[in-house]
């Protein structure tokens, strides 16, 4: 099919992969994470929600310029990293995934922290006071009870991932073949007026993204309605 | 015998009060704790089982002590061995009901002891069906036998009964006398029924305001012209 042959695919590979990684490094972190804050008993802990929050609010170039004032390989923390480890982590798709955890942190991290919060308060206590530790409690009771929530942030985080576009051209510079995803080249396609391409990867990304949100509405539904089967026993 | 000397500031719907209990529970006791509603009673519980922290006090259990605010001792609520019943069922939801009953279990000899509690308890219809499937009475009773899992020192009931109806508090009511009569159980249950109070406990504790104010026979204790009534 000239449609195939004549398409370039690696732009949409290098945005699946980095939604991939990033969801599932997100995952890791994030779960620990909504845990304690959940929990929290800090009077900090508004604090920790608005950091974890920041990402919502901000421009994405905010993000990005800190990124890249951090992460330069002439000074500070990026020199550091480029002289004892030999990462650079600005213009590579290492970066794009660390500035993807950062903004994309929000979309992984609140879906589980409600879901986690709005557990009774005795279902943890109840593992408690058959034995159980805080990470058994959290393993086998809390974790297994909102594994919707944990779905709707990794669909969440995913279907943000690909759709970056300010933080990954400023991070990443849209480098062909290692840090230019779908939505640069979008971008660069319209720039140079080649609107047939700019269709072709604005018509695929629409139907992902399409697909995504079915997705998510469709295990909030699906949470709902269990939830009012389970009131209604 | 379980000591218990403790203090806590509380905050309640009519202000800020004091709870200061100063008892002493024998083995195989069964007490019911009757007072109104905010008078600190599962606040008692809580502070017994680990789940909240008195401001200063002592609790030992059989020598042992759980808490010492003098020597900084509180052992955390997951090596007090107790039973904890709640008022709400709290089951867990991901697990069916021999699940969850084999969640409780931390050593394996006491499967002998979950294969009783099966029997006596009622429940080998059931072990197979999701939490979510049974009636409030059938959740009260899994989660008694649940507690009973691990031989608890001291079984909490916090008012177990209270949301379910007349004809299933009856049946649970039998269950929790045969557990307490079986297995020899020390056990301070929260109520505000007087006359679930006469069916179960050997002694009663009136709690008002965070103090103990009445304590006895459910005779001496509980209104008498109930007590007429009903027998």
């Amino acid at each position: 099919m000239p449609f195939l042959s004549s398409f370039n695919w690696v732009p949409l590979l290098l945005t699946g992969k980095l939604a991939l990684v990033t969801t599932l490094i997100l995952v890791i972190i994030g779960v620990p994470l909504a845990y304690a804050i959940a929990f929290s008993k800090s009077k900090l802990k508004p604090v920790f929600e608005a950091l974890v929050g920041m990402p919502l609010v901000l421009p994405p170039t905010v993000i990005g310029f800190y990124f890249l004032l951090i992460f330069s390989p002439a000074y500070g923390v990026g020199k550091w990293l480029k002289d004892f480890f030999d990462i650079q982590l600005v213009f590579s798709f290492n970066g794009l995934v660390v500035a993807s955890l950062i903004y994309s942190l929000p979309f992984m991290v609140q879906p589980i922290q409600n879901g986690l919060q709005s557990l009774p308060k005795n279902l943890h206590e109840a593992s408690y006071t058959l034995g159980k530790s805080k990470w058994q409690t959290l393993w086998y009771v809390l974790l297994p009870n909102c594994k919707k929530a944990i779905l709707t942030g990794m669909v969440l985080t995913f279907a943000h991932t690909i759709g970056e576009f300010g933080l990954v051209l400023m991070v990443g510079g849209s480098i062909p073949n290692k840090t230019q995803v779908a939505s640069s080249i979008i971008y660069e396609k319209v720039e140079s007026l080649n609107y047939e391409a700019a269709h072709k990867y604005s018509a695929i990304l629409l139907v992902i993204s399409f697909v995504i949100l079915v997705l998510v509405y469709s295990l909030s539904k699906n949470n709902f309605s269990t939830q009012i089967k389970n009131n209604g026993h | 015998m379980i000591s218990i000397n403790i203090f806590k500031a509380l905050k309640g719907t009519q202000g800020f009060f004091d709870l200061a209990i100063d008892e002493t529970i024998n083995k195989s006791d069964f007490i019911g704790v009757y007072g109104k509603s905010g008078a600190g009673k599962t606040s008692l519980l809580r502070m017994l089982s680990g789940l909240d922290i008195p401001d200063k006090g002592t609790i030992i259990v059989e020598d042992t002590p759980w808490f010492d605010s003098s020597k900084r001792t509180n052992l955390p609520v997951q090596k007090r061995n107790i039973g904890y019943v709640f008022q709400e069922d709290v089951l867990f939801d991901n697990m069916t009901v021999l699940q969850n009953l084999h969640f409780a279990l931390s050593k394996s000899n006491e499967i002998k002891l979950l294969d009783e509690l099966i029997d006596i308890m009622e429940l080998e219809a059931l072990l197979n069906f999701n939490t979510y499937q049974l009636s409030g009475g059938q959740k009260q009773r899994i989660s008694l036998a649940r507690a009973l899992v691990r031989q608890p020192k001291l079984l909490l009931l916090d008012e177990p009964l209270s949301a379910l109806d007349y004809e299933m508090r009856q049946r649970l009511q039998e269950y929790i006398k045969k557990a307490h009569k079986t297995y020899q159980l020390t056990t301070l249950m929260v109520s505000h029924d007087p006359w679930e109070l006469y069916q179960l406990v050997d002694k009663v504790w009136q709690i008002n305001d965070g103090k103990i104010v009445k304590k006895g026979t459910p005779e001496q204790i509980l209104p008498l012209e109930l007590y007429k009534k009903i027998i």
